[in-house]
Order: C-alpha cells, then sequence, then structure tokens
C-alpha cells in the first residue's frame, strides 16, 4: 500500500471522509514502511503499533458516525520531546532512561482531540541540543536523501587513431545515488526524516534555535516554528524555555498549516500561551501577495556562503516578485550577535532546567556513596557529552561574578535584535526572505564540526535570530543544490502573522515544486 | 575571558557532574572555544539597553488561588528509581 503514504493529510483527510480506505488501513500501510525502513534511518525510537491501530479504528467508528474531527485518522509521528502519556518520553536522553509519563502534552493532546493517531515517537538530539542529531542517546538518523551525481553512459565508441580521440556513439545522463550517509539536521532529525521518508504523514517537532527549520530544510519538508506563545510549551520536556516552541513538519505548506490549527491553543497550563484565537491558516492559501513588501536583510549574506545558497536566495526573490511583491532591501544590524547571545542564553536556561535530572525522581540513578556523589555519577552517566557542555557554560555564565558579563549583555544584545525586526515591520516590511541553512546536508561524522562545536552552531546562522525575537518563521524546500540535495527558503514574519507566512511559503512552493527523495531504504 | 583546569572543575561540582581528569582537560578547550566565540559581544554598545525579560509582552496571566489537582502520590513516584509507600527513597543525609 505504498501508494497510501504517499498521500498528503489534505489528500488522506478527504478520502477517509470519502470512503475509499480506512484510517486502520492507513495505519497499517505507515507501520509496514515503518517497520521496513527504520532500521536504516533510525527515525524513530519507539513505534506504538497497538495504540496506533487502536487510535486507528476508534477513528474509524467517528468517521462512520459522522463525527471525525479535524484530523481524523491521520497517522503522526511525535517528537520524544513531548510527553505522552505511558509512552517512551526521554529527550532522547539516557538519563530519562524508562520514564513514561502519567500525564500528555497540551500539543499532543490537541492532536489526538482532533483525531490524530499517535505511529510512535521520533528521534531527536538529546534534549534538543544539536544541529544534526548525532547527540541522541539512540544513535544517530539517517536523511532519506542522498547525494546524487550527473552519470553519462558512453554507447560502443571508435578509436581514432593515435591522438586517442574517443567518438561517443551515443550518451544516456542519469543520476548515480552515492553511498554516503548524511544527516537529517537536528535536533528534530527524527521528525524530518520519517515525514520526507513517508514514515509518518506529519511530525510534531519543537525549536529552540533553528531546531525546526534546518532539518526541514536539509530533508525537503516543510517547518514552521509559530511565534513564542501560540504553541503550549506545557507536557514539552524544557531546554531553554523563553526561545522553546513547538510547531509542525510536513510534507508542503497545506499540511503544515492543517497540523500548526489543530497544535496551536491558549492553555492555562502554560502562562507563556497566548490568549487571542487560532486562525484558519489553511484559508491563506491562495491568496495573493500582490503589493507585499517583502524585506531582504543584507546581513543575512555570510562569508563564505555558498554561490548555491546566494543563487537560491535570488530566485526566491524573483519568484515573489513576479508573483507581485515588492522587494525591498532592509538591514537587521545586530544579526551577527544573535548565534552568540544564543550561546549565553539558552545554555544558562538549560543549566537551570537541567538540573531536575538528579537520580531521585524518575530516570537514571547511578549510586554513590553519598547524596552528591550519587548525583553526579548519575549527571556524569546520564548526559551525553553536548548536554554537559551546555550545562557547564550555562553554570559558568551564571555563576558569582560573571552573571553581568555574560547572561546579563546577552539579554541586552536579544533586545537589539528584536528591535532591529521592530524598525523593519514598522517600515511596513510584511515578511522578511532569507536563506534557511547556510548548506545543504553534511555528512555524517564531519570531522570538522566534532572537532570544533563552534562549527555545528554555526548551522542555526539564519534561524536562531527569529527565536531570540520570538517571531515565527517558516522553511520552505525552494530548489536542489548541484549534487540534487535539497535547499530551503526562510520567511520571517510579525509577531502572531503566521498567515503571512503560510500565504507567501505557498506562493514559493508553486513556484519551486516538491521535492522527494529517492527510495533507497 | 576563560578558563583554566580548575575553574572547569569547579564549574562542574557546582553542575553536579563528575568529571574526571582527562574529561576536565578536553572540556577545558572547548568550553574556552565556545567563550571566545562569543566574546564578540562586547563590541556591542548596550548602553542605555534594557535586558529583555519577556520576548513578546504580555501580562503575567494569574489564576483563582484554589487546589485544582492532587491526590496524584502512586502517579508521581511511580517513575523513580526507587521508593517506599509513596516516598522517594535517596541515600542517607543525615547521621
Amino acid at each position: 500500500m505504498t501508494e497510501l503514504i504517499r498521500l498528503t493529510i489534505a489528500e488522506a483527510r478527504e478520502k477517509l471522509r470519502a470512503g475509499e480506505f480506512t484510517a486502520v488501513e492507513l495505519t497499517n500501510a505507515y507501520l509496514a514502511a515503518i517497520d521496513r525502513a527504520n532500521p536504516a534511518l533510525n527515525a524513530y525510537v519507539a513505534v506504538t503499533h497497538d495504540k496506533a491501530r487502536a487510535m486507528a479504528s476508534a477513528s474509524d467508528e467517528r468517521i462512520a458516525a459522522g463525527n471525525g474531527g479535524a484530523l481524523e485518522g491521520i497517522p503522526l509521528g511525535i517528537k520524544d520531546l513531548f510527553a505522552t502519556e505511558g509512552v517512551h518520553t526521554q529527550a532522547c536522553s539516557h538519563v530519562l532512561d524508562g520514564f513514561k509519563p502519567r500525564y500528555e502534552s497540551t500539543v499532543s493532546a490537541n492532536l489526538w482531540a482532533d483525531g490524530a493517531v499517535m505511529l510512535g515517537k521520533l528521534n531527536m538530539d538529546e534534549f534538543a541540543m544539536g544541529s544534526s542529531n548525532e547527540t541522541s542517546y539512540y544513535g544517530p538518523v539517517v536523511n532519506p536523501w542522498r547525494r546524487s551525481r550527473q552519470t553519462v553512459s558512453v554507447m560502443p565508441a571508435t578509436h581514432m587513431g593515435d591522438g586517442g580521440f574517443v567518438q561517443a556513439g551515443g550518451a544516456t545522463a542519469s543520476r548515480t545515488l552515492d553511498n554516503a550517509q548524511l544527516v537529517p539536521g537536528g535536533s528534530s532529525g527524527g521528525s524530518a526524516a520519517a515525514v520526507s521518508a513517508f514514515l509518518c504523514a506529519g511530525a510534531t517537532a519543537t525549536d529552540t534555535g533553528g531546531s525546526i527549520r534546518q532539518p526541514a530544510a536539509f530533508t525537503g519538508t516543510v517547518g514552521i516554528k509559530p511565534t513564542y506563545g501560540r504553541c503550549s510549551r506545557w507536557g514539552i520536556v524544557a531546554f531553554a524555555s523563553s526561545l522553546d516552541q513547538a510547531g509542525p513538519i510536513a510534507r508542503d505548506v497545506r499540511d503544515a498549516a492543517i497540523l500548526l490549527k489543530s497544535m496551536a491553543s491558549v492553555d492555562a497550563k502554560d502562562t507563556t500561551s497566548v490568549d487571542r484565537p487560532v486562525p484558519d491558516y489553511e484559508a491563506a492559501l491562495g491568496r495573493s501577495v500582490k503589493g507585499m513588501k517583502v524585506g531582504i536583510p543584507k546581513e543575512y549574506r555570510v562569508d563564505g556562503m555558498p554561490a548555491e545558497i546566494e543563487a537560491l536566495w535570488q530566485k526566491g526573490i524573483a519568484w515573489l516578485k513576479d508573483a507581485g511583491a515588492e522587494i525591498v532591501d532592509i538591514s537587521l544590524p545586530h544579526t551577527k550577535y544573535a548565534l552568540p547571545a544564543y550561546y549565553i542564553v539558552a545554555p544558562a536556561e538549560a543549566s537551570s532546567n537541567l538540573a531536575r535530572y538528579d537520580g531521585v525522581r524518575y530516570g537514571l540513578r547511578v549510586p554513590g556513596k553519598d547524596i552528591v556523589e550519587m548525583y553526579e555519577n548519575t549527571r556524569a552517566a546520564g548526559f551525553g557529552r553536548e548536554v554537559k557542555r551546555r550545562i557547564m557554560i550555562g553554570t559558568y555564565v551564571l555563576s558569582a561574578g560573571y552573571y553581568d558579563a555574560y547572561y546579563l549583555r546577552a539579554q541586552k544584545v536579544r533586545t537589539l535584535i528584536k528591535r532591529d525586526f521592530e524598525i523593519a515591520f514598522e517600515a511596513g516590511i510584511d515578511v522578511i526572505l532569507t536563506p534557511a541553512t547556510p548548506s545543504a546536508a553534511f555528512g555524517l561524522a564531519d570531522e570538522d564540526m566534532k572537532a570544533d562545536p563552534v562549527k555545528m552552531y554555526l548551522n542555526d546562522v539564519f534561524t536562531v535570530t527569529v527565536n531570540m525575537a520570538g517571531l515565527p518563521g517558516i522553511a520552505v524546500p525552494a530548489g536542489l543544490d548541484s549534487s540534487g540535495l535539497p535547499l530551503g527558503l526562510q520567511l520571517i514574519g510579525r509577531p502572531f502573522d503566521e498567515e503571512t507566512l503560510f500565504q507567501t511559503a505557498h506562493v514559493i512552493e508553486q513556484a519551486a515544486g516538491r521535492f522527494q527523495p529517492e527510495p533507497w531504504w | 575571558m576563560s578558563v583554566d583546569i580548575d575553574t572547569v572543575k569547579r564549574v562542574a561540582r557546582l553542575a553536579r557532574i563528575a568529571v574526571g581528569a582527562e574529561d576536565a582537560a578536553r572540556m577545558t578547550g572547548e568550553l574556552n572555544a565556545i567563550l571566545g566565540f562569543v566574546e564578540q559581544l562586547d563590541e556591542v554598545d548596550i548602553s542605555g539597553v534594557e535586558p529583555m525579560t519577556s520576548v513578546i509582552p504580555m501580562a503575567m496571566k494569574k489564576r483563582q488561588d484554589a487546589v485544582t489537582d492532587g491526590d496524584k502520590a502512586a502517579d508521581i513516584v511511580a517513575n523513580a528509581p526507587a521508593t517506599d509507600e509513596n516516598f522517594f527513597l535517596v541515600p542517607k543525609v543525615v547521621e
């Protein structure tokens, strides 16, 4: 039933309602695809076969009774960061070994209330700290995309004398997949890989510095980080509370709009969730961008950016111009300080949030001669290298005597970063267009990035500003590079103006087309 | 600013992470790379700038001071490594 798993959410929704197939059939098709592909891709860390079939069966009953919800019978994958009642929830960390919460996150509860079906929990960087999904305790996720090269097969040739001149009898060009494994990006690498490889119809993800948008760009999928406060953070394992936001990764812009509509809500259990109605995002698709002012920030043209990224950006500008938008050059002068400020603010908040993993209330416990040694041994064995690194940085910048020099300064710089955007929007800019990432997907176990943590951090150079300012940002696939790998563009909007992002991303999608990997797994 | 190995060991103690000599040496290099990277913030003129406290301006929400939850002792200890009659068990802390 491979054709079933290739349907978008919008398509599957219509066909389920029309009774062309059942939710159980659709769910079984996905479960079979997961069981076949997961040994190669490692996108899922837990597959909930029985729960999925039971939920799908309940969906079929509701559809038959004519009271199906907005996502009735749609099979989804859930990032391991979301608490799912009675189901593996470990933020892909060893320190949360065996944790099965007795409660459900608000975002996933919203999806189940609308009739969605849970297929399982998706791999991710440990505690969402990483840009390649290689920090997971459960091992890396493999990108369903592989580099390919143009190969020309030469037909019988004629040798023409001493010069060694060979005349081809005929040549056919095709693309050959390279075997090298690539990362899917991170931290929501499992979400992006599963959506891209048709192992779920859509997935939940979270974004603290680019963790939805960068993996979406690396896998040819659509990912949106909504405005801070749009989705409840309740029941999502905390990393950096002032930056964390949940959002969907989907196969196209419409599916992302459908999913965000269900995920977003005001929630009394999260005081930072915003009390304003959730619009019908899908209705924004198809609206004209004629007369819209699109800002192009000059600071996003960074040193060493590949020519292909610059070309992609220019293509995006041309598409929007052709659709009637007005292109305006703008300046966001504090852009280059967003990443260093982030690497103070995020670790500081993480060091505080992760203090709770002490071997007492849940997860791993490693004994010691006294309680302090038990804490130290548990945390030493339970956290991976990147997590320890960030806890250490955070503890240092918050420690006595350094708070003003680091944390307070970073929070002031953050005010300036946000002000840059405010000035642009006050001047009439409706949406800002940038590249999503400074490169296409890179190889697993990249030596340069292993040797220098800062190199890995630079992956988020275009996305992190958006988290620092609390704004919404969407990554939409816009083309392939010369190796046949997907590249994405990013749109940044005004606070709570996700509708403009969907509207504009849809125009780019219409112009660029959709991109799907060639199955090898 | 940069850190030496003794600072790294002190921070590890504050963070309650056991760190061996070899790990401490490696971490010193890594932490200094990150601290070197964030040093560029020193060029920014922050005079008169308020530190960000809330990324989206909003009034702190309040709720009725009422009991809305409870009677869940068994749920709360369900995931603990060691419990006894709904208490968390830890190594002896008082002689």
